[in-house]
C-alpha cells in the first residue's frame, strides 16, 4: 500500500507542474494568485501522502494544518490588500498628479 | 480488503478530479472561468483523496485531524476564490463575455 501511496505522490507532483505554466504565463496578476491557490490546495495532500509513504502520518498531519492555514491567510491578504480604500486612493493621486 | 480497495477508490477518483482542474485552470479563456475551475472541482478532488485516506486509516487520532482538513478546505478554497473574484471585479477586469449593450439596457 505504501508503494500505491508513493505512486499517487509522483502523479500529483506532476498535476502541480500544470497550473505552474499559468503562474508563468498569466496575463493579469489575479491569474497568477489564483494559481498559486491552486498549487497550495495540492501541496496540503501531497504532504498528507508523504506522511504515509514514511509512515509518521502522526507527525505530518500537524504540518498539513500549519500549511493549510498558511496558504488559506495568503491568499485572503493579497486579494483584501489589493482592494483596500488607502491603495484605490494612493493609486487615484498618482495618476491625477 | 474492502477497506483497501474503497481507499484506492476514493483515491484514484479525488486524482481525476484534480487533473481536470488543473487542466481547466490551464485552457479556460478568462479569469472568472479560471477560478471556476480552481475552486469547484480541486476542493472535490482533494476531500476525496482525505476521504479515502481516512478510510484506509480507520479510527485514529489521526483520521479525527484529518477529518479536521477536510472541514477546513470545504471552508476556506472557496472563500479564498471567491475573494479573488471580487477584487477582480473591483479592479475592473471584465469577462470574456462581457457586451456593454445589455449593461445600457438596464440603466
Amino acid at each position: 500500500m505504501e508503494d500505491f501511496f508513493l505512486y499517487t505522490a509522483v502523479v500529483l507532483t506532476i498535476i502541480i507542474a500544470i497550473p505552474l505554466i499559468r503562474v508563468v504565463k498569466g496575463p493579469t496578476l489575479f491569474d497568477r494568485l489564483l494559481a498559486t491557490n491552486a498549487i497550495a490546495t495540492k501541496t496540503i495532500v501531497l504532504i498528507c501522502l508523504t506522511g504515509y509513504v514514511f509512515g509518521r502520518i502522526d507527525m505530518f498531519i500537524d504540518i498539513t494544518l500549519a500549511y493549510a492555514i498558511l496558504g488559506f491567510l495568503g491568499s485572503l491578504v493579497v486579494a483584501k490588500y489589493l482592494t483596500s480604500y488607502k491603495i484605490r486612493r494612493q493609486r487615484e493621486q498618482e495618476q491625477s498628479s | 480488503m474492502i477497506q483497501i480497495s474503497f481507499s484506492i477508490l476514493f483515491i484514484i477518483l479525488g486524482i481525476a478530479f484534480i487533473l481536470m482542474g488543473s487542466i481547466g485552470i490551464l485552457r479556460l479563456p478568462d479569469f472568472y472561468s479560471r477560478s471556476h475551475a480552481a475552486s469547484k472541482s480541486d476542493t472535490l478532488g482533494v476531500m476525496f483523496v482525505i476521504g479515502g485516506l481516512i478510510i484506509y486509516e480507520g479510527f485514529t487520532q489521526s483520521s479525527l485531524k484529518l477529518l479536521f482538513i477536510i472541514l477546513f478546505i470545504a471552508l476556506s478554497n472557496p472563500i479564498g476564490t471567491h475573494a479573488l473574484a471580487r477584487a477582480a471585479l473591483k479592479k475592473g477586469i471584465k469577462p470574456v463575455l462581457y457586451n456593454r449593450s445589455t449593461e445600457e439596457e438596464k440603466k
